[in-house]
């Protein structure tokens, strides 16, 4: 009796099904127990990897919640790639749909937030203009500017106030969270992502310029009552700007 | 067959699984440390910390590149995609030697992140042997094919894991990586004999050896069914494992595997210790 690979998945990620037949203990019996192991690793370096990029999402729900959580969003999730850095992207859509945390709405969002700070780690490396690039240029040029974000920049705006709980549940500090709308851009200054609280006029603006608009046309977006000025500095402080053209 | 470049170039020395959090006190004073191993597939991004200091400690340390996503036990094809990504690694850092394990991890589009066995069958040696031609000729060196850790037996297998070891690596042209920790779990698992295993094992083409701790559990019978989980201190039987292997074998680069529940440096490095002595006692 031959066992596929197929059958070995199937039974390795279903614990409703039994061990594949062919499988052997040494004394010619079937596998049983011995055959756990792999579902327990399976699942559990899963869920191992889970908790190491959510650790937010895992502080939220409690470790006994967030394991038996992940355990269900790897069976029903695994990877796509051997490149575990990148696993979990469907977690906002699993938690959006998740019955047990429907009470929990901003969950999504705080996923989003974690595997947008896990994308700008692992970013490509890219060196920033100069603090002054922006103050040497000469003001009616501006408009025309096309401003590159450096590569470890992410922008996430929510319904939910996500930079609040995010600082909360990371010894962050600052105020405890209120209930509005919160966006967030992210930048690495140097190695390590930092995320810094920014106003939704702000993001649509940055939004403008991640799609290649000019500056005068990213700034429209941002509404007349815009002032660009603290957003353009915060780009500029944390080197998240990697060519201006 | 592939015999054009050299096996390893790691000294036969102790090495660790380097951790990110021993990365100061690595560079501080690396005690032991002749070399340090990594897993392929975190080094594996576009830039950021991880390449920034594996881009350090290969300017101070040869460096083994231990994948474990290629999936060369697969029934499907290997991962184009995948060995791309190994081949621009390998590239750029040009390590001492580069490992991958008998085993398979990905079906499908599906990965599963650990490593599941195959049968040892006349069709597994030319499908393994098979991949291992494909991924040398992409990288263009040489690799060496880790054994596992069993769990459990195919009733479909014909032959030994060392005959097939043996068969795959004759045909292949490639190397060995010979887990001492993993003989003795899969033997104890089992029911065979380590000592008979490494009389069986073709020692001469072993480029590098592991050592881990493993867990102890029982089976539905209650008979001993250990886990390599690499969370723990190496045991004494596979420390005398270890000397048997290094008598019959000569001075070897021995690696320790610590993954899960990280000890502290010194902790780590008191290990490596323990293999570098097992290394003086064989050396000439």
């Amino acid at each position: 009796m031959n066992v596929t690979q197929t059958a070995f998945r199937q039974a390795v990620l279903d614990p409703a099904r039994p061990a594949p037949d062919g499988l052997r203990d040494p004394q010619g019996g079937p596998a049983g127990r011995r055959f756990d192991v792999y579902r327990n690793n399976v699942v559990a370096g899963l869920s191992d990897a889970l908790e190491v990029a959510f650790p937010v999402l895992r502080r939220l729900l409690g470790e006994g919640f967030f394991r038996a959580m992940a355990g269900l969003f790897a069976r029903a999730h695994p990877p796509a790639s051997p490149l575990m850095m990148h696993y979990g992207a469907q977690m906002p859509d699993f938690l959006a749909g998740f019955a047990p945390v429907a009470h929990l709405p901003y969950l999504p969002d705080i996923a989003r937030l974690e595997l947008a700070l896990r994308r700008s780690y692992h970013a490509a490396d890219a060196a920033p203009v100069a603090p002054d690039a922006l103050a040497v240029i000469a003001p009616e040029r501006l408009p025309d500017l096309r401003i590159t974000l450096a590569p470890a920049v992410q922008l996430l705006g929510s319904d939910w106030p996500i930079h609040a709980i995010w600082r909360a549940n990371t010894g962050a500090g600052g105020p405890a969270p209120v209930n509005r709308p919160e966006a967030v851009l992210i930048a690495r200054k140097a190695l390590d992502p930092s995320l810094h609280l920014i106003a939704a006029s702000d993001l649509a603006v940055l939004r403008g310029l991640a799609e290649g608009r000019t500056l005068g046309e990213a700034l429209d977006l941002g509404g007349d009552a815009h002032d660009p000025g603290p957003v353009l500095g915060l780009l500029l402080a944390q080197g998240a700007i990697a060519a201006l053209t | 067959m592939f015999d054009r470049l050299p096996d390893t170039a790691l000294p036969p020395l102790p090495g660790v699984g380097y951790k990110p959090q021993h990365y100061r006190a690595i560079m501080e004073d690396a005690g032991p440390i002749g070399w340090l191993e990594v897993h392929a597939e975190n080094y594996m991004g576009d830039g950021g910390r991880p390449l920034a200091q594996l881009r350090h400690l290969a300017e101070r340390f040869p460096i083994s590149v231990h994948g474990v996503g290629l999936s060369i036990g697969g029934e499907g094809p290997l991962d184009a995609g995948h060995l791309a990504r190994l081949k621009h690694l390998l590239g750029w850092l040009q390590p001492a030697s580069f490992s991958e394990h008998l085993a398979w991890s990905t079906h499908d589009t599906q990965f599963l992140n650990d490593l599941l066995p195959l049968p040892y069958t006349k069709a597994t040696v030319q499908r393994v042997s098979d991949h291992i031609d494909q991924v040398q000729e992409v990288l263009g060196r040489r690799m060496l094919l880790e054994n596992p850790s069993s769990y459990l037996a195919f009733a479909e297998s014909e032959m030994t894991e060392t005959d097939f070891l043996r068969a795959v690596a004759g045909r292949a042209g490639c190397g060995l990586l010979l887990d001492v920790n993993n003989v003795f779990v899969s033997a104890t698992n089992l029911g065979t004999s380590p000592a008979a295993y490494i009389d069986a094992f073709p020692l001469d083409l072993v480029g590098e050896m592991h050592l881990g701790g493993h867990d102890e559990q029982t089976d539905d019978a209650g008979a001993p069914l250990l886990i390599d989980s690499h969370g723990k201190p190496v045991v004494d039987p596979v420390w005398a494992l270890l000397d048997y292997t290094l008598a019959r074998s000569g001075p070897r680069p021995v690696l320790i595997e610590w993954d899960n529940d990280v000890p502290d440096w010194p902790v780590l490095a008191q290990e490596a210790a323990l293999a570098g002595r097992a290394l003086a006692r064989v050396a000439g």
